[in-house]
C-alpha cells in the first residue's frame, strides 16, 4: 500500500526543528486520542445507566417506556440489524454486479460515465435520500400495504446508499487481481465469463467481502434516512411492512429532550452501536490481512 | 444490472429537480424563514451552515495538517506512536455521524458549557472530518518525490524550513482535494448536528447563537412542518447544487494545480 515510503531525513537538529516537532506531536496527540476520548465519554455517560437498570434489563424489559423506567432497546435493535442486514443482502449482489459490469464489460465510454455517477451518488446527502424515500417512496409503498412508512423502506433506502460505496470499493477490489493471473487464463483460452469465475472473483474474495463489511458498518450508524422512512414506532416487527425504530433514530428523536436515566440510557445505545462498527471495520481489516497472501 | 442501477438514480434526482425547480427564486437565497419556513427563503440558514462549516474547516485543519506531517515525515514507518495515531483515526473514520453527535452533545455542549451553539457544531464537525483531512493530506505528502527532500538536506534546510517551504507547497493540490472531500462530508452532515448546532432558524448573531444547518432544515420541514415540502425540495437542491460545485471545484482546481506543478518541476 505504501509504495512511496522512505524514513525520513532528519539530519538537523536546530531549535526551530525541535519546536516544529512538539508542535506536530501536540496535534497528533489530539488527532490519536480523539477516539479514545469519545469512547471515554459515552462510557462516563452511560455508566449510570449500566449500573442502574443494567444491561440485562436492556433485552428483558417488556417495553419502552424510558420516563416509566422500561427501557426495553432489544426492539430498536432488531430494527437496526434487520434494517442493515436486509440492505446488505440486497446491496452487495447489486453493487459487485455493477463494479463486474463497469470494470469488464462496459466499454470505455460508458464505463467512466458510469463510475463517475457512482461517486456523485456516494456523495449526496442522506438526509436527501431520507426526503426522497419520505415524498417519493412511501407513499408507493402505502398505496400497495399501507402504512408505507416501514421496514421495507428502510431496506430499500439503505441499500440505495450503500450501494455506491460497496460498488466503489468492489472495483477498487476488482481492479488489482494479478495481471499476471489474467494473462494465464487468456492464454489457457478461458472466455471473459470463465476467467471472471474461475480466476478474477475468487482471487478477490477477500476484497469483495471487506467492502460488504465495511458497507454494513455503514448502514449501522446511518441515521437521517431510516429515521425518515421507517415510521419509527418501537415494537419487534411481524413483516416486511411493519414501523421499526432503529437504535440512530431513537437516539435523534429522543436526545433532545432526554435527563438523567432516559439520557444515560440513550448513550448505552450510543456505546453499543459504536461497538457493533468498531467489531465490523476490524473484521474488516482482518479479513484482508488474512486473505490477502492465500 | 448497472441499468437498473441508473434507472434508479436517475428517477431520484429527476424527481428533485421536476418539484423543486419551481421553488428556486432569487427571494429563496435573500429573505428569511416564514411560518416555520413553508415560504420565505433560506437566507439565514445559509448563513448558520457557512458558518459551521467555517468553525469546522478553522479547527480542524491545523491539527489535520500538523498530524499527517507528523505521520508522513517525522515517525518512523514501524513506530508503535506513528501505527497508533493511523489505526485510531482509521477507526474514526467510521465512527456513525450519530456517535459523533452524542459526544459533541455531552463534550462540547455540557462540558464545555457552549450549549447549542454554532460553536458546537462546528467543532463536531471537525472531529468527524479530521481522519478524512489526515490520510489525504498523508497522502500527498508522501507522493512528493525523496529527491525534494535529499536536496533539502543537501542545501542545509532546516526540517522545518524543508517541511513549510517545499513539502507542504508540493503537496497543495493533494491537500486541497482533502480539504474539499471534508468540506463537502460536513456539508452533508445532518445527524451529528440535530444536538449540537440546534434547530434556531433565526439570522445568527454570534457563533455562540443557536444555526440551523441546511441539511437540518430539509429533515424540518419534511418531518415536522406539514406544508413544508415546496421549501425542502428547493433546499435539498441547493445542497446537491453547493456539492455539486464544490467537488467540480476540487476537480478542476487539482487538476490546474498538478499541471502547474508539473511545468515548475
Amino acid at each position: 500500500m505504501y509504495t512511496t515510503w522512505w524514513p525520513p531525513i532528519t539530519l538537523s537538529h536546530s531549535r526551530r526543528d525541535q519546536l516544529l516537532r512538539a508542535l506536530l506531536w501536540s496535534c497528533a496527540s489530539v488527532a490519536g486520542l480523539m477516539l479514545v476520548c469519545i469512547v471515554a465519554f459515552l462510557i462516563l455517560e452511560s455508566a449510570p445507566a449500566l449500573s442502574h437498570p443494567g444491561w440485562r434489563r436492556f433485552f428483558t424489559d417488556a417495553a419502552w417506556h424510558p420516563t416509566e423506567d422500561a427501557y426495553a432497546l432489544w426492539p430498536m435493535l432488531a430494527g437496526t440489524l434487520l434494517s442493515t442486514g436486509g440492505a446488505v443482502l440486497l446491496a452487495a449482489p447489486l453493487g459487485i454486479g455493477t463494479a463486474v459490469f463497469c470494470q469488464w464489460y462496459a466499454p470505455a465510454w460508458l464505463a467512466v460515465p458510469c463510475r463517475r455517477l457512482i461517486e456523485l451518488l456516494a456523495g449526496i446527502p442522506s438526509v436527501v435520500f431520507g426526503f426522497w424515500g419520505l415524498v417519493a417512496l412511501v407513499p408507493l409503498i402505502n398505496q400497495w400495504q399501507p402504512p408505507g412508512a416501514s421496514l421495507l423502506a428502510g431496506i430499500c433506502i439503505l441499500t440505495m446508499m450503500i450501494l455506491p460505496t460497496t460498488s466503489l470499493l468492489a472495483q477498487a477490489s476488482l481492479a488489482q487481481a494479478d495481471p499476471d493471473a489474467l494473462r494465464a487464463a487468456a492464454a489457457l483460452g478461458f472466455g471473459r465469463w470463465g476467467t471472471l469465475r474461475r480466476v478474477v472473483l475468487p482471487s478477490c474474495a477477500a476484497g469483495l467481502l471487506t467492502a460488504g463489511l465495511l458497507a454494513a458498518s455503514r448502514a449501522l450508524g446511518e441515521t437521517m434516512a431510516v429515521l425518515m422512512v421507517c415510521g419509527n414506532v418501537v415494537q419487534l416487527p411481524s413483516s416486511l411492512f411493519d414501523p421499526v425504530r432503529t437504535l440512530t433514530a431513537n437516539m435523534a428523536l429522543e436526545i433532545p429532550y432526554a435527563a438523567g436515566r432516559h439520557r444515560s440510557v440513550l448513550f448505552v445505545s450510543g456505546l453499543l452501536l459504536l461497538l457493533l462498527v468498531i467489531s465490523l471495520v476490524g473484521s474488516a481489516t482482518w479479513v484482508r490481512r488474512a486473505l490477502r497472501h492465500v | 444490472m448497472a441499468l437498473v442501477l441508473l434507472v434508479f438514480f436517475a428517477g431520484l434526482l429527476g424527481h428533485l429537480l421536476w418539484h423543486g425547480a419551481a421553488g428556486l427564486s432569487w427571494e429563496l437565497f435573500t429573505a428569511p424563514p416564514r411560518h416555520a419556513g413553508r415560504d420565505g427563503g433560506i437566507a439565514p440558514i445559509l448563513v448558520s451552515t457557512g458558518l459551521i462549516l467555517g468553525v469546522c474547516m478553522v479547527t480542524a485543519l491545523p491539527f489535520g495538517l500538523g498530524t499527517a506531517v507528523l505521520l508522513a515525515e517525522v515517525t518512523q514507518r514501524r513506530s508503535w506512536t506513528g501505527e497508533f495515531v493511523r489505526r485510531s483515526l482509521d477507526t474514526l473514520a467510521g465512527v456513525p455521524s450519530i456517535v459523533f453527535g452524542l459526544f459533541g452533545n455531552a463534550f462540547f455542549c455540557v462540558t464545555l458549557g457552549l450549549g447549542f451553539s454554532i460553536m458546537s457544531g462546528g467543532l463536531t464537525l471537525a472531529c468527524m472530518v479530521l481522519p478524512i483531512l489526515i490520510r489525504t493530506a498523508e497522502e500527498g505528502l508522501r507522493a512528493v518525490p525523496r529527491e525534494y527532500r535529499l536536496a533539502a538536506a543537501a542545501l542545509g534546510f532546516s526540517h522545518a524550513s524543508t517541511v513549510c517551504q517545499l513539502l507542504l507547497p508540493a503537496a497543495v493540490p493533494a491537500l486541497l482535494a482533502g480539504f474539499i472531500l471534508g468540506l463537502g462530508r460536513a456539508m452533508a452532515e445532518t445527524a451529528a448536528l440535530i444536538f449540537t448546532s440546534g434547530y434556531v432558524d433565526r439570522m445568527p448573531a454570534s457563533l455562540w447563537d443557536s444555526g440551523r444547518a441546511l441539511s437540518i432544515h430539509i429533515y424540518d420541514l419534511s418531518m415536522h412542518v406539514p406544508g413544508g415540502d415546496g421549501r425542502a425540495y428547493a433546499s435539498a437542491l441547493v445542497l446537491i447544487g453547493l456539492l455539486l460545485v464544490i467537488n467540480a471545484g476540487a476537480m478542476w482546481a487539482g487538476r490546474r494545480l498538478t499541471a502547474q506543478w508539473i511545468l515548475v518541476a
